[in-house]
C-alpha cells in the first residue's frame, strides 16, 4: 500500500470485507450454528434445570415438562452442600479440598515453569536445545505411564526399590498431589512460556545487561513483569485442569476422604447406589460452577493460552 | 484471603477438626514455597557477578529439570522394567505381561475400544468443528454461538459424565414417564421399547465416545476457527469473483490453507483420547464391554495391585503416542531453523 492514496484503498477493503462477510453469514450456515449451539447447550441445561425440582418431581417427570409445571426448589443444594453422615462430609468440606489442592498446584509449576522458560530462553548454554526438544517430548508422556513408580516413591522414599529419602509420612495430606500436579504440568508451562519469553527484544536485555543488571534482577525487573500475560493465560489452565482432574486425585489422594477433591467425591456419588438424580445434579452443578465463571470471565485468556498451545505448536 | 474466609465458612459446617490442619498445611505450604523464591533471590543478587553464572542455573534450571527426572523420566523408565516383572515387580517375567495382554479376551476388547476411541473421537470432534468454524466465521453475533460450544471444554470429565448418564438415563417400566432425554427422543419418533442405552455393547461405546466429542469439538472449532482468521480476504474475495460455489471455497481454498493447524489439533485430541479415563469410569466403570487402556490400567495397578500387568498397560499406550511425538519434534524443528 503506497503512501499516496491511502484513503481510496482503505475504503475498498471495507467494501470488500463487507461483500465477504455477507456472502459468508448465508442464513443457512447460521441457522445450522445455531441449531448446533442448542444442542450442546441442551445436556448441560437440562441437569441445571433438574438440580432445582423437588425430589419427587425429577424422579417421575423428564425435567422439560418443568416449563409447564415450574417447581422450584433449594432443597438438593442445601442437602448436598450442608449435610454429611459420620462416613462422608458434606459437599463443602469438598470443595474446601479443592481450592486447597488447585491454588498451590497452580502457583508452583507456574513459578518453577517461568524459571526454566528463563533459563532456556536467554541463557546461553550446551545442550540447551536438548533439553528444549526433550522438555517438549515429556509433554506426551501419559500421566499413567508414571503413575505406579511416583506413588511409590511418595509412600516410601524409594527409587527402584533403593531408599533414596527418609520415609517422609505425607501420604494421605495434599503434598503428594501439589508435587504430581506440579510435575505433570511442567512440560506444557515451559513450552508456553518459553516460547513467549523469546520474543521479548534482544535490546531491551542486553540494554539492561550493559546497565549492570546480573541474571536475578533482570528476571525480577524486566523478564517477569514482561511475562504476567502469558502467565495469566496459562495460570486458567492449569486451574481448570487441577481443578477438574480426577485420575491425580484419585491416585494420590490415597483414598483419604478428608482431603479428596470434589471430582473424587462426585464420581464416588455415581458408584453408589442410592444416590439419587437431586443429588447427583445439584452436585454435579456444583462442581462446575467455579470453571464455568472461570471460563467465562476469563474466555479471552484461555483461548489466548489454548492457541499459544496448539496453533505455534 | 479468599481461601482463609472460605475455611471458616465450611468450619462451621463440618467441624473445626478436619479443616484446621488442612487450612494450616495449605498456607504453610505456600508461604514456604515463597521464603524459599525471596531467599534464593536474595542470595542470587548478593553474590558477585562471577558467582551468578553458576548460580543462575542452580535456582532457574535446576528445580525444574530435577522434578522432570525424578517425576517423569524416571518413573517412565521403571514403569517399563515393571512391565517385565510379576505382579509385586519382584521377579522378572520376560514377555508375560504383553502376552496376557494380547490373549487375554477381556483385554483384547479394551484393546478394541481404545482403538475405536482414538479414531472416532479426532475424526468428528475435528469434522463438526471444522464446520462449525466455518460457518461461524464472519457470522453476526457468531461470539455466541461459539461460546456455547466451547462450554464444555471448562466442565470435569465427571460433570460431563453426571450430565450425559441423566441424558441416557433408562427408565425400565414402560408405563412411567422417561426421566432420560434419549429414551424420550426416542419414544417420540416411534422407538416403542428404547435399549437400556448404557448398557447394549457395542452401541454403549459410541454414546460414550458422544460425550468425548461434545467436550472436543469446543477445542477444535477454536484453533480452527483462529486459523480461518489468517486467510486474507483477499484471497476469499478473488475465488468469490471467480464465482467458486461455497462447498468449492470450502474444500479448495479454506482446507488447505489450514491444513498443517487441523493436523495439529487430530494430534492434540489423540493423545487427549488414549489417556481418556474419568469417562468410561463414571459412565460405565469400563463394565459392559466398553472399558479402555486407561482405565483398565488403572484397574489392574491399584485395584487389583498388580503392577506389572498395569505397567505393560500403560506402556502400550505409550507406544500409540510415539509416531505423533516423533512427527511433533520433526515439525518444531523444521519450524526452528525457519525462524
Amino acid at each position: 500500500m503506497t503512501q499516496l492514496a491511502p484513503k481510496p484503498s482503505g475504503l475498498k477493503l471495507t467494501k470488500g470485507r463487507r461483500k465477504v462477510k455477507d456472502a459468508f453469514s448465508s442464513p443457512w450456515a447460521s441457522f445450522f450454528a445455531i441449531v448446533i449451539a442448542l444442542l450442546w447447550t441442551i445436556p448441560t441445561f437440562g441437569l441445571l434445570v433438574t438440580s432445582f425440582r423437588p425430589k419427587v418431581d425429577i424422579v417421575t417427570t423428564g425435567w422439560w415438562t418443568f416449563f409447564s409445571n415450574p417447581n422450584v426448589t433449594l432443597e438438593n443444594y442445601q442437602s448436598v452442600f450442608l449435610q454429611g453422615n459420620n462416613v462422608t462430609p458434606p459437599l463443602s468440606q469438598y470443595i474446601f479440598n479443592s481450592f486447597a489442592i488447585t491454588i498451590p498446584a497452580a502457583v508452583f509449576p507456574l513459578t518453577i515453569a517461568v524459571f526454566a522458560a528463563y533459563a532456556l530462553a536467554w541463557f546461553e548454554f550446551k545442550g540447551r536445545d536438548f533439553i528444549f526438544f526433550s522438555i517438549f517430548a515429556l509433554q506426551v508422556i501419559p500421566l499413567q505411564l508414571t503413575l505406579i513408580p511416583l506413588l511409590q516413591l511418595f509412600a516410601r522414599g524409594q527409587i527402584a526399590g533403593v531408599q533414596v529419602l527418609p520415609d517422609m509420612e505425607i501420604t494421605g495430606s495434599y503434598i503428594p498431589i501439589w508435587i504430581a500436579h506440579t510435575i505433570f504440568g511442567l512440560p506444557l508451562a515451559i513450552f508456553l512460556l518459553h516460547n513467549f519469553l523469546r520474543q521479548i527484544p534482544r535490546e531491551l536485555v542486553e540494554a539492561a545487561r550493559v546497565d549492570g543488571a546480573g541474571w536475578f534482577m533482570l528476571f525480577r525487573k524486566i523478564i517477569f513483569p514482561l511475562s504476567i500475560p502469558a502467565i495469566a493465560s496459562f495460570a486458567i489452565f492449569q486451574f481448570l485442569w487441577v481443578w477438574n482432574d480426577l485420575l491425580v486425585g484419585l491416585t494420590f489422594g490415597g483414598g483419604v476422604r478428608e482431603i479428596a477433591p470434589l471430582t473424587v467425591r462426585l464420581a464416588e456419588m455415581v458408584g453408589t447406589r442410592g444416590s439419587g438424580w437431586e443429588v447427583l445434579t445439584a452436585g454435579a452443578f456444583i462442581s462446575m460452577i467455579v470453571p464455568l465463571i472461570v471460563f467465562f470471565t476469563l474466555q479471552r485468556y484461555f483461548i489466548r493460552g489454548l492457541l499459544a498451545g496448539s496453533v505455534k505448536g | 484471603m479468599g481461601i482463609l474466609t472460605f475455611g471458616i465458612l465450611t468450619a462451621r459446617e463440618t467441624g473445626w477438626d478436619v479443616i484446621a490442619p488442612n487450612l494450616t498445611i495449605t498456607i504453610f505450604g505456600l508461604l514456604t514455597f515463597a521464603a524459599v523464591i525471596f531467599l534464593l533471590f536474595v542470595i542470587g543478587e548478593r553474590s558477585s557477578v562471577k558467582a551468578q553464572e553458576w548460580v543462575k542455573y542452580l535456582v532457574f534450571l535446576v528445580p525444574a529439570l530435577f522434578l522432570l527426572t525424578i517425576g517423569l523420566i524416571y518413573p517412565a523408565i521403571r514403569t517399563l522394567f515393571l512391565s517385565f516383572m510379576d505382579a509385586r515387580g519382584e521377579n522378572f517375567i520376560g514377555f508375560d505381561n504383553y502376552i496376557w495382554a494380547f490373549t487375554k479376551p477381556e483385554i483384547l476388547t479394551v484393546l478394541r475400544n481404545t482403538i475405536i476411541w482414538t479414531l472416532a473421537v479426532p475424526i468428528f470432534s475435528t469434522t463438526i468443528g471444522l464446520g462449525i468454524a466455518y460457518f461461524t466465521d464472519r457470522m453476526k453475533r457468531g461470539a455466541w454461538v461459539k461460546s456455547l460450544i466451547f462450554m464444555p471444554m471448562a466442565i470435569s470429565f465427571v460433570g460431563a459424565s453426571v450430565i450425559w448418564r441423566f441424558v441416557y438415563a433408562y427408565e425400565p417400566n414402560l408405563n412411567k414417564p422417561d426421566i432420560g432425554l434419549m429414551s424420550a427422543l426416542a419414544k417420540a419418533i416411534g422407538i416403542a421399547d428404547p435399549p437400556i442405552w448404557l448398557i447394549e455393547a457395542p452401541m454403549n461405546t459410541f454414546l460414550l465416545i458422544a460425550v468425548m466429542v461434545w467436550i472436543q469439538t469446543g477445542f477444535a472449532m477454536v484453533v480452527l476457527g483462529a486459523a480461518m482468521k489468517n486467510i486474507p480476504d483477499e484471497i476469499v474475495e478473488a475465488s468469490m469473483l471467480d464465482g467458486a460455489s461455497q462447498w468449492r471455497r470450502f474444500s479448495q481454498i479454506t482446507v488447505p490453507m489450514i491444513r498443517s493447524t487441523i493436523v495439529v489439533v487430530v494430534t492434540t485430541v489423540l493423545i487427549g483420547t488414549l489417556k481418556v479415563f474419568d469417562i468410561v469410569r463414571t459412565m460405565t466403570g469400563g463394565n459392559f464391554e466398553t472399558n479402555v487402556v486407561a482405565n483398565e490400567m488403572f484397574n489392574q495397578a491399584f485395584q487389583q495391585r498388580n503392577y506389572g500387568t498395569g505397567s505393560a498397560l500403560a506402556i502400550l499406550l505409550f507406544l500409540g503416542v510415539i509416531p505423533i511425538v516423533a512427527y511433533n519434534i520433526r515439525q518444531l524443528r523444521r519450524e526452528r531453523t525457519e525462524r
